[in-house]
Formats: structure tokens, sequence, C-alpha cells
């Protein structure tokens, strides 16, 4: 009796995150919901439209972030995110059509494969390797767009997943919650899952318990292309056509989501939920910020502060001491 | 001990230095091909006005790189370099102008405050203990805002005085400032053709950069990046070590702040140009022959990879290669230079030694 209840109030390491960032969830709706009434005398934020027309939104950060966090759980980390975006985009909705979905993901796997080929066999740091390979991506489509945004059209399935509702609920918020549920039986029900967690714990471990562990590196940063693919696709869909830097905005949001929610950034230890509460924290805090008309500069600012604050509460390494 | 064994311990002193700088000597040797052939094919090359535009432009980002080196020989990475540079560049477009005094007080200021931003840095990484990537990456945007707070619409006001004497050769600052009998004295000649910002770059590096080296804190520097747990053992004191590898970045990104708010004559707080010296800063530092894993390289090899990518760019311009083409080319070339150096793998034997 006792030490149970001593089990559900003391909370492990992989829990505090998801319990503060849930806390930190709440207190953005609270301060934002005293704000609206006490200038608009209405409580806007908590209206389920509202809350839903943002989670609509967010959805495109969430299916990066869940990509990105795969990469993030080996230890490893995707600076390619943000033009395998734009390039999913721009090559769907030239070629148009029934392949133009296909053809999305085909972009965000072959990237995913060219990434995962450069950090598990050259074994180059991915921090350096994905930021190459960025570079390389951001050249190719300027050359084939001459620098412009493509005059190509998204499809009208894109748009139907990127904009279109059932029953009141967004399609793009359907298909975030399909990604995610994926993502949660891969990591906890398949062996795939496993390994990525021991390779982010100590590779050569991994590897001397059996397993592939260059084949599972590929796998991970493919599914993370993909899935950047993906939200590449959803977004032109959302915005009708693609446009050049259209996923520069999604790097560093992904990745602080990623962090936010507790998953360790040298890799190894992370829950799921953890992520989806750090994608939903973001979208609210932006959106209140923007409700509040905080200029840019003000933004940075919290932005910033949120993310050292979050981790000081629980992200803090242990000492060095031998 | 024979003088044979002493000669060998010589030779194999040399060899090890030699293995040490082989990256050094190679990225030297890059650059000065490279250069060689812009200036060979340059309709103005090897004269001073050339030399003078080129430096200008490498300055900023050979300092950004500088500053980006420390934490990587630490094994961290600093994502606000490029934040730190603009947030100085926007403080400097306000406070370089009035009399002598005033200017050097706000040069002052401006290097305190970089130097400040990178302290900020240390102690968010040490006492906060969070990653450096992180961590800086959340700082990084915080030092975003304040130059955004700064500067909300690009502009300025900037002593064109010190502007014009700063980014030119060293005869232009004498005759702006009336020594050496306004640059016309005799013994001024051999050296009056010399670039300032490259008498600037070579000053942060020899004033600078080499005596952090060799002290005691810059070899912790080193040792935190090979072994941390067996830097601590052995004594040293690492948080000192850390929070003075992020400030003395802090100062060198802050110099590049100040020298483009010179160059530029004004402060921009442009998010995608912070962002483009912080990547283009940790390609320089690959280049220039420092393992992204800690440990190994030099600050003087980071400034070489910054002149190399610089003078790739150069050489875009010279032979007019379709600009809708150079963001292809310097990603091609920025994935085979890092790309070249992990050919190392070919050679290990024992697959374990790839996990470090």
């Amino acid at each position: 009796m006792n030490s149970s209840r001593k089990r559900l109030l003391s909370l492990s390491a992989d829990d505090k995150p998801i319990l503060y960032a849930g806390l930190f969830v709440i207190l953005i709706l609270a301060v934002g919901t005293a704000y609206t009434l006490s200038t608009q005398g209405t409580a806007t934020l908590l209206s389920p439209t509202y809350l839903l027309q943002q989670l609509q939104v967010g959805s495109f950060l969430g299916v990066v972030a869940a990509g990105m966090m795969l990469v993030i759980l080996l230890g490893h980390i995707d600076l390619s995110v943000p033009w395998t975006i734009a390039a999913a985009a721009m090559m769907a909705t030239t070629v148009g059509g029934p392949a133009a979905i296909p053809v999305g993901l085909g972009v965000g796997l072959l990237v995913g494969l060219v990434n995962g080929f450069g950090v598990a066999y050259l074994r180059i740091p991915s921090m350096i390797f994905t930021l190459g390979v960025n570079a390389v991506l951001r050249g190719l489509m300027v050359a084939h767009t001459g620098g412009f945004a493509p005059q190509t059209a998204a499809t009208p399935l894109m748009q139907y997943l990127a904009v279109h509702k059932i029953g009141g609920i967004p399609v793009a918020l359907l298909v975030w919650a399909a990604v995610s549920l994926a993502i949660v039986l891969l990591l906890n029900r398949t062996s795939l899952g496993r390994y990525i967690f021991a390779i982010g714990n100590k590779e050569a471990a991994a590897y001397l318990a059996g397993v592939a562990t260059r084949r599972v590196i590929i796998i991970a940063f493919c599914l993370c292309g993909m899935l950047s693919g993906l939200a590449g696709t959803l977004l032109a869909g959302y915005s009708t056509k693609a446009y050049q830097g259209m996923g520069d905005a999604y790097l560093l949001p992904a990745i602080a989501a990623v962090v936010i929610g507790g998953t360790h950034i040298l890799g190894g230890r992370g829950r799921y939920v953890g992520t989806l509460l750090g994608v939903i924290l973001i979208v609210l805090l932006n959106s209140v910020l923007s409700i509040m008309q905080m200029p840019e500069a003000g933004r940075q600012v919290i932005y910033g502060s949120v993310i050292i604050f979050m981790l000081l509460v629980y992200g803090r390494g242990s000492k060095v001491t031998q | 001990m024979s003088t044979e064994s002493s000669r060998h311990v010589a030779m194999d002193n040399l060899k090890i230095r030699l293995q040490k700088n082989a990256a050094l000597f190679t990225v030297i040797v890059v650059f000065l091909a490279f250069y060689a052939f812009y200036n060979a094919n340059h309709p103005r090359g090897f004269s001073t006005a050339v030399y003078i535009q080129n430096a200008n432009e490498v300055f900023a980002l050979a300092m950004v790189a500088m500053a980006q080196t420390i934490p990587v020989l630490m094994g961290g990475l600093d994502l606000s370099v490029g934040a730190i540079m603009t947030l100085v560049n926007c403080l400097a477009s306000h406070l370089l102008n009035g009399s002598p005094s005033q200017i050097a007080l706000g040069m002052l200021l401006c290097v305190l405050a970089g130097t400040a931003c990178g302290f900020l840095n240390g102690c968010v990484v040490v006492y906060g203990r969070i990653q450096p990537i992180i961590a800086t990456l959340a700082t990084g945007a915080i030092f975003m805002g304040i130059a955004l707070f700064l500067r909300p619409t690009p502009g300025g006001d900037v002593d064109g005085d010190l502007a014009w004497a700063l980014t030119n050769d060293l005869y232009e600052i004498a005759a702006t400032y009336g020594f050496a009998e306004n640059g016309e004295a005799a013994w001024f000649t051999a050296i009056s053709w010399i670039p300032v910002p490259l008498v600037l770059l070579v000053a942060a590096a020899v004033l600078v950069w080499l005596p952090f080296a060799r002290s005691v804190t810059g070899r912790s520097v080193y040792a935190i990046g090979s072994a941390e747990g067996a830097a601590y053992m052995s004594g040293l004191s690492i948080d000192r070590a850390k929070i003075a590898a992020f400030t003395l970045g802090g100062f060198f990104a802050g110099l590049g702040g100040l020298y483009l708010t010179l160059q530029t004559s004004s402060g921009n707080a442009d998010i995608p140009q912070a962002g483009a010296y912080t990547l283009n800063s940790i390609a320089a530092v690959v280049i220039g022959g420092t393992s992204l894993l800690g440990g190994v390289g030099s600050a003087i090899g980071s400034i070489f990879g910054a002149l190399v990518l610089r003078t790739i760019s150069f050489n875009f311009r010279i032979f007019e290669i379709d600009p809708l083409l150079q963001p292809l080319f310097e990603g091609v070339v920025l994935l085979a230079a890092v790309s070249l150096g992990a050919l190392a793998v070919v050679r290990v034997k024992n697959t374990l030694d790839l996990f470090r």
C-alpha cells in the first residue's frame, strides 16, 4: 500500500518532462485565455474550432517532429529537413496528377537514403553531412525553379489532405494522428524500435549484440526523410503551391519540440508522447504570442527562454565525475 | 644518451608535429591553389584593390569560424555565433559615431557585448548542464530577439572615416589619421599596400588565439574534447575551461559583427543571414581540419577554411557561372570536402573502432 503510493508520487526520469510539458501547455492556455478575457471579453483560445484550427497548422510540424525524433533517438540529427520539405513539395507539384504524393514521399526517401549512407557507412557526423545534403538540395531546387516559386499547383488530393475537414476534424490532423500511431507502434512494439533505442545508448554494444546497426540507421533516416516529404506535400496542399524556403521555419521548432518533450539530444532516451506535447506546446505558444500581437523581437526572446527554462527544469545532464 | 637516440627523438617529434598539422597544411595548400587560380584569371588580378575587396569579404566569416572552433574543439557546437555577430552588428550601428573617444568607447562596448553573450552561453552550458547544441539554439533565439529589438529595420549611423580606414589598405589608415607622414614615409611604402582586415586577422590569430591555445585553459579545452572524464580526473578545471571557451567564442563573433558594421555601414537583424553565417562557420571549421568529435584542430585551420569557402565563391564571379547553379556548386563542394575526410573509414580494420 505504502510502496504503491510512493510509486505513484515518484516520477521516472522519462515521465517528468511529459508532466511538466503538459502543465506548461495548460499554463499557456490559462495565460492566453486570461489575456483574451481581459481585452476582448471572450475565451477564443478555448473554443474547439480555434483549437482544431491551431492543431491543423501544427500537424505539419508534428509530422516533421515525429521523423526528427527517430533520428535524435539514434543520437544523430537531420539538418536537411528544410529543403527536403521544399524539394518534396516542388517535385510533387511539378509531377502533379495521381503520382504527386508518391513522388513527394519518394524524394524524402531518396534524401533519407543518402543521409543514412553518409552517416552509417562513411561515418560522417550527421550534423555536417545532413547540412551538406541540405545545401545540395537547395542548389538543385534553385537550379530547377530558377530561384522563384514554381508556377505549378498542388493536386486536389494534396489540398484535400491539408485543408479538408471530416465531421469538423481537419484531415491533416488525422494524418498526424495516423503517423503518431505508427511511430508509437514502431518504437514500442517492434524490434526495430528497440534497436533504435539501443543504438542511441551505445552503438558498439548494439553492434556486439548482433544488431545490424548501419541498416537501422539508414532505415531511421529514410523514415525521417519520408515524413519530411509528407509534410512538404501537405504544406504545398495547404498553401496550394510550393515556394522557396517553405521548410525553413520547421527545422528548429521540430528539434525544440523533440527536446522539450524529454528526448535526450544525445539519443537513447525519450517517449513519443513527450514529442506530441512538445509540438502542441510550441504551436500554442506561437498562437498565444500572435494573439498578444507580440513583435518578432519579443517572440524570439520568449521562444529561447522557454526552451532554456524547460530544460533547466528537467533536462539537465549529470555532472562529470569520472 | 647518445646523439643517435636523441636524433631519433627529434625525428619522432617532427613526425608527430607533421601528422598533427597535416590537415592544416592541406587546407593551406588548397587555399593557395584556389586563390592563385582566381588571381591568374582575374582581369585585375594580383593587385591591391582585389586583395582589399577579398580580405573585406572574408573577415567576418573568418571571425565567426574562429568563434565556432573553440566549442567544437571541446566536442560541442555553438549554434548562436551568427546571432551574436548580428547582435553586435546591430549594437555597433548605434554606437560607432561621435567624437573619437565616443567611437572608441562604442567599439569597446560592442566587443564586451559579444563577450558577454559568449559568457552567458558558457554559464547556461556549465551551470545549467544543458547540451551545448540545444543551449546555444535557445540563446541564439534570444540574441536574435535583442538584435531585432535594437534594429527592427536595417539602418544605422557609422563614422565614415573609421569605416573607410579600416576597410582599406594600411596607406588609407595612415592618410586618414595622419601618421607616417600621411602614409607617404619611405619606410611605410613597403607595407602600405597590405589590407587592414588582413592585419586584423593575423593580429586576432597571433595575439588572442595562440596565447589561449598555449595556456592551461586552452590545453584543458583540447583535453575535454579528447576525453572529458580523463580531463576531470587529471584535476583540470573543466567548468572554467568550458566557460572560457564559450566566452572567447563570443569575443570572436563580436569582432566579426563589429567589422561587418564597418563594412556595410549599417546594422541588419537578418535572421536568414545569421543562420547562413552559423552554418558556414561549421563548414569552415570542418574544412579547416577540426574534428567535430573534439580534441583535434585549431582556429588557424578554420581561418583557412573560411578563406577556401569564400575563394570558391570568388571564382564563381570570375567565370560568370550561372548564378542559379552557384548554390548547387557550394553544396557539392561542402559535401565533397567532408566526404573526402571520411575515406579513412575504408582503412579501419576493427569494426568496433568505428563506434566512437
